[in-house]
């Protein structure tokens, strides 16, 4: 009997999650509903137009694609240079020993630090070295925006890559060494190969973190409501013009940042399930 | 009686995990070329870390040390560097372990590609075919050579491994238990091709299995405890073993 009440109010505590998902997506969806039937769903997103004139008010969601688009594709290039050589030093070079496990706490804890704070860092030590270095004449931008961002998810694409280096079954390395490989060649032509798919999808996750993140972006971004045209551009990512606008929109404009947010939603949610499918992939391989 | 040709000599080789203690105990020995000899005994005998000495598996861990000497046709190689050792002393595995990522065909090219060694394709045909014709897998696999090598059964995987070794053309081929996880047949597959195998190239052979030692080894060594308690021609030692620990080892009365 107890085991029957315990069983039913698990399921019922375990359907919560999914109902409040499909309120979030319910809620998006239908309050979205006025900018996609006002604008059409197509030209919404390939309108850059951002004019909130009364009487002809104009929203399209092209500028803070592209915004995040950009941020999010150069942080990642920036961030590899940087977690690849973390991820082997902690799961292979230096695997198990002292120095491994301070650098990869080190690495975690860069993970816990709030974006706030990133962005602070970014906007009063960052800005002004751009700045100064005659990149850009307003220091803020796509790509000081992009730097912080890098730095953000270098953790979680360092650690998860570890781990999948580390998986790496000591069978196939001692028979590489067997053949007389150098460890060198044991990275290149084993462990990079077999790791891959798990290395791999350790970025699309970070990028599924890079493409929502907002306090940073929108302290860096610059918030212009315009297609960034270089790198040094300022502009807006989706998460950053919902995070300026939304307390002073209201009917079509809000719905318009709604509907951002639902796109963002979509994006973000479709990169993480093939994270997740790649690791689970890479974990029965 | 023929004269020996000694291929490798162990004079007092110890290897020690720690400081205190010691896996293998000065053991001495002269492996005669062309044979293949047995090493037996119960588990943590030290029988394996004898073998992983031999092409220098212990300096991947810096913990483990081994000292005495150990001599390839008479150079120690204890002494040389582990690169030059290993790819003249090749080794199979207890598991068999292609590597996932390649074909069969470059599983058996795998220590070139490794080594950076470059090839014609010519060469690497024939390499190939030669190879997996000698483990005696080329009619099963021959039109599947770009399958993965994991596609394969356990004991084709073993031979795959087997040919992978067998293409750098070692003087010395060491084998930690290779058929302990294969079933009786392919078991059977392997023990006739290291018969085979013999005019070409040297075995060590660690095995738990004193039927197979029986079956295909003309010398055996039996260990306890990380010594070298006897070592024999494998007929001698199974009819009329010198040592107490040999004989209660045989007869099951130890292990």
């Amino acid at each position: 009997m107890n085991d029957k009440l315990y069983r039913i109010i698990l399921f019922i505590t375990a359907l919560i999650m999914p109902i409040v998902c499909g309120g979030v997506v319910y809620a998006l969806v239908t309050d979205a509903y006025d900018a996609f039937e006002h604008f059409g769903f197509l030209k919404f997103l390939t309108s850059s137009e951002w004019s909130y004139t009364e009487g002809n008010e104009q929203y399209g969601a092209l500028p803070f694609i592209t915004g995040t688009l950009m941020t999010t594709l150069l942080a990642l290039i920036f961030c590899i240079p940087f977690s690849l050589p973390v991820a082997l030093f902690v799961g292979e070079y230096f695997k198990g020993t002292k120095v491994a496990s301070v650098l990869s706490t080190v690495t975690d804890l860069l993970a816990g630090i709030p974006s706030i704070i990133y962005g602070l860092w970014g906007f009063y030590t960052l800005r002004p070295i751009i700045m100064a270095l005659n990149i850009s004449p307003q220091g803020s931008g796509v790509l000081t925006a992009s730097l912080v961002l890098a730095i953000m998810i270098v953790p979680y694409a360092a650690s998860l890559s570890a781990e999948f280096i580390k998986m790496v079954p000591n069978d196939l390395k001692e028979g590489a060494y067997s053949l007389g490989a150098t460890h060198s060649e044991v990275v290149k032509k084993v462990i990079f190969p077999v790791a891959g798919s798990g290395i791999f999808s350790s970025y699309v996750l970070a990028i599924g973190r890079a493409l929502g993140e907002t306090m940073t972006v929108t302290m860096l971004i610059g918030n212009t409501n315009n297609i960034p045209i270089s790198i040094t551009s300022t502009g807006n990512s989706m998460a950053s013009i919902i995070a300026n606008q939304f307390g002073e929109a209201d009917d079509l404009r809000l719905s318009s940042l709604i509907a951002i947010g639902l796109i963002l939603f979509l994006i973000t949610a479709l990169i993480n399930m093939i994270g997740k499918i790649m690791i689970k992939r890479a974990r029965i391989a | 009686m023929e004269s020996i040709i000694p291929i490798l000599e162990f004079k007092k080789t110890c290897v020690s995990y720690t400081k205190q203690t010691m896996a293998v105990k000065y053991v001495s020995a002269t492996i005669e070329k062309n044979t293949i000899t047995a090493i037996m005994g119960p588990s943590g005998c030290g029988k394996s870390t004898l073998l992983r000495a031999v092409n220098l598996m212990h300096n991947l861990y810096p913990n483990i040390h081994v000292d005495g000497e150990i001599l390839l046709n008479g150079e120690n190689i204890l002494s040389m560097e582990p690169i030059d050792v290993r790819r003249r002393v090749g080794m199979v595995f207890q598991r068999p372990a292609p590597f996932p990522t390649m074909s069969i065909y470059e599983n058996v090219l795998s220590g070139f590609a490794l080594n950076g060694i470059k090839l014609s394709k010519t060469e690497k045909d024939a390499t190939v075919e030669h190879c997996l014709r000698n483990v005696a897998l080329w009619d099963e696999v021959k039109d599947v050579l770009n399958k993965k090598g994991t596609f394969l059964s356990g004991g084709q995987q073993q031979r795959l491994c087997i040919a992978r070794a067998l293409a750098m053309k070692p003087d010395v081929l060491l084998m930690d238990e290779p058929t302990s996880a294969l079933d009786p047949i392919a078991t059977k597959h392997i023990e006739e091709l290291l018969l085979e195998l013999q005019k070409e190239v040297t075995i060590l052979i660690v095995t738990h299995n004193m039927g197979q030692a029986k079956r295909i080894s003309s010398k055996s060594m039996f260990m306890y405890l990380g010594e070298l308690v006897e070592y024999d021609d494998t007929e001698t030692m199974f009819n009329n073993p010198i040592e107490e620990r040999t004989k209660a080892y045989l007869t099951g009365k130890m292990g």
